[in-house]
């Protein structure tokens, strides 16, 4: 019995036997040839070029190492980690928060939903530059930049969670009398943490999106300092290195943001 | 002795549109009664009222002699799209209406691992939902409804997503299950076969306006096991006999 349950879950799971196995039981390998992929087509790009602010992918990938050696990434990014973590933390709650009562309640549906799809549909950048009239050039105004680009998307995509709660399980709580408390925490968020958790990784990027704008637009610190900088003595390697970094650090966080989410709601999409 | 009693039950959705037309029917305790009828004859609508998901427009459902207004203890619900929780395994979504009503965690998941037996999954009390067939998927939400220990079983099309073969052998399963926990049972389907093989009493339903047309009771001898029942002429008399009914009405 034990072994026909055995391959039963191996069937469900889609294990298959042979070639297609051997490739699939190594993802990695396909992702590095990806990667490889695309940066030996940046090193042809730069070589093929006559453009002397295109630089190649081994010059900026030197540079990188050089910037993260000597330190100059770290004290950057301690500077931009600041209003950034502060911004991202309040969308995180705040937007979630927001999103959640939304979707619960129609009349905070009507309230809210019109005030975040115009935030979503508006040109962000070009309100950042107004922000130092309201907040300044200090940090309360970077992390309002950071809020006003994450917000939205995060808010929207928990609200939308909430609201697509499959019909059948929400009678089904009702028919297993669920309380209120145990429909939204048992149910009715767990079904919804898939786009909530799609809304924060978009939303983190958008954060990260908002912190370097600010800190090209409003005063430059950080990392938005160190590409304004290497732009302006024509240091093409070291800024292209620098916009590498940021693309870099993005993706590690949203990586670790999806191990979370896997970890805390999504146990059957776990790896065995 | 009636477990159910329901009375000129009339139900209208918004618009002006008439699930129920006054539908009136018993049913009695300890016994399998099956609802059956064509599409669109509201007996989904007419289960669910009696489950207390849906209020009726007017008319009144009884259980044991008290009216019903929202679901409750004394009824436990199998659902047609399984209504399983994907994140959860099969060992927490059979104790999921114990986990409700706050038995302890060693307690309900005993319960629980005892109906995923005897619904025929043991060995897949930590697979989840989409590692399961769909047949597999309805046992776990059977197990879920018989763990509750409610006294009325409410089963809504539970075979409808189940291919042919797997279906026979759950009706068998269903029947064994039932004849040891000696529940009352309210079973809509819309296969006559379905009805006739299961059934103590079939409620037969009419479509505009949808109301009950005819109750009978088979009562097919079960003795002879399910091959010789599905060759007696007494159950192929009946499986005829609510074609010939429900005819009428399809022409119409």
């Amino acid at each position: 019995m034990a072994t026909s349950v055995e391959s039963h879950l191996a069937v469900a799971r889609g294990d298959r036997p042979g070639r297609v196995a051997a490739w699939a039981g190594r993802p990695w390998l396909l992702r590095s040839a990806s990667i490889l992929v695309v940066l030996g087509l940046w090193q042809w790009g730069a070589w093929a070029s006559v453009n002397p602010a295109f630089p190649s992918c081994t010059a900026t990938l030197a540079a990188f190492w050089e910037l993260l050696v000597d330190g100059t990434f770290a004290g950057a990014y301690a500077e931009t980690a600041g209003p950034l973590i502060v911004g991202l933390l309040l969308t995180a709650i705040g937007g979630v928060l927001a999103g959640l009562v939304m979707g619960l309640s129609a009349r905070a549906e009507w309230l809210g939903l019109p005030l975040f799809i115009v935030l979503q549909a508006s040109p962000s950048a070009a309100i950042v530059p107004l922000i130092t009239f309201v907040y300044g050039i200090g940090f309360t105004a970077k992390v309002f930049a950071v809020v006003l680009l994450s917000a939205p998307v995060i808010v929207l995509n928990s609200y939308r969670g909430i609201a697509n709660t499959p019909r059948s399980l929400l009678e089904m709580s009702d028919a297993y009398l669920a309380s209120r408390r145990q429909r939204i925490w048992k149910v009715i968020i767990p079904a919804g943490s898939g786009l909530i958790f799609a809304g924060l990784r978009l939303g983190v990027a958008q954060g990260f999106t908002g912190a370097v704008l600010a800190e090209l637009i409003i005063t430059p610190t950080g990392v938005g300092d160190l590409i304004t900088y290497y732009r302006s003595v024509a240091d093409y390697p070291a800024m292209f290195a620098s916009i590498l970094s940021i693309i870099v650090v993005a993706s590690v966080t949203v990586t670790l943001l999806q191990r979370l989410e896997l970890r805390l709601f999504r146990p059957e999409l776990r790896p065995a | 002795m009636s477990a159910v009693q329901v009375q000129q039950l009339v139900k209208e959705f918004d618009g002006g549109i008439r699930a129920l037309d006054g539908v009136t029917f018993d049913v009695p305790k300890g016994e399998l009664t099956s609802i059956i009828g064509p599409s669109g004859c509201g007996k989904t609508t007419t289960l669910k009222v009696v489950a207390g998901l849906v209020e009726a427009t007017s008319g009144t459902v009884e259980v044991n002699g008290a009216p019903v207004t929202a679901p409750g203890p004394d009824r436990a619900f199998v659902f047609q799209d399984f209504a399983l929780m994907p994140w959860a395994t099969v060992l927490r979504n059979a104790a999921f209406g114990l986990e409700l009503r706050g038995v302890p965690r060693r307690e309900r998941e005993d319960a629980a691992r005892e109906y995923v037996e005897k619904v025929g999954l043991s060995g897949f009390e930590d697979a989840y939902p989409h590692q399961l067939s769909g047949g597999m998927r309805q046992r776990v939400g059977l197990a879920r409804a018989l763990a509750v220990d409610a006294e009325i079983l409410l089963m809504d099309e539970p075979f409808a997503s189940v291919d042919e073969q797997i279906r026979r052998q759950f009706q068998e399963d269903l029947l064994r299950l039932l004849s040891d926990e000696r529940k009352t049972v309210i079973f809509v389907t819309h296969s006559i076969e379905e009805a006739v093989y299961v059934s103590d009493q079939i409620v037969i339903l009419t479509r505009g306006p949808s109301r009950v047309s005819n109750v009978v009771r088979p009562g097919v001898d079960r003795s002879g096991g399910s091959d010789s029942i599905r060759r007696s002429q007494a159950y192929l008399d009946w499986v005829e006999q609510i074609w010939h009914d429900l005819q009428g009405y399809l022409e119409r």
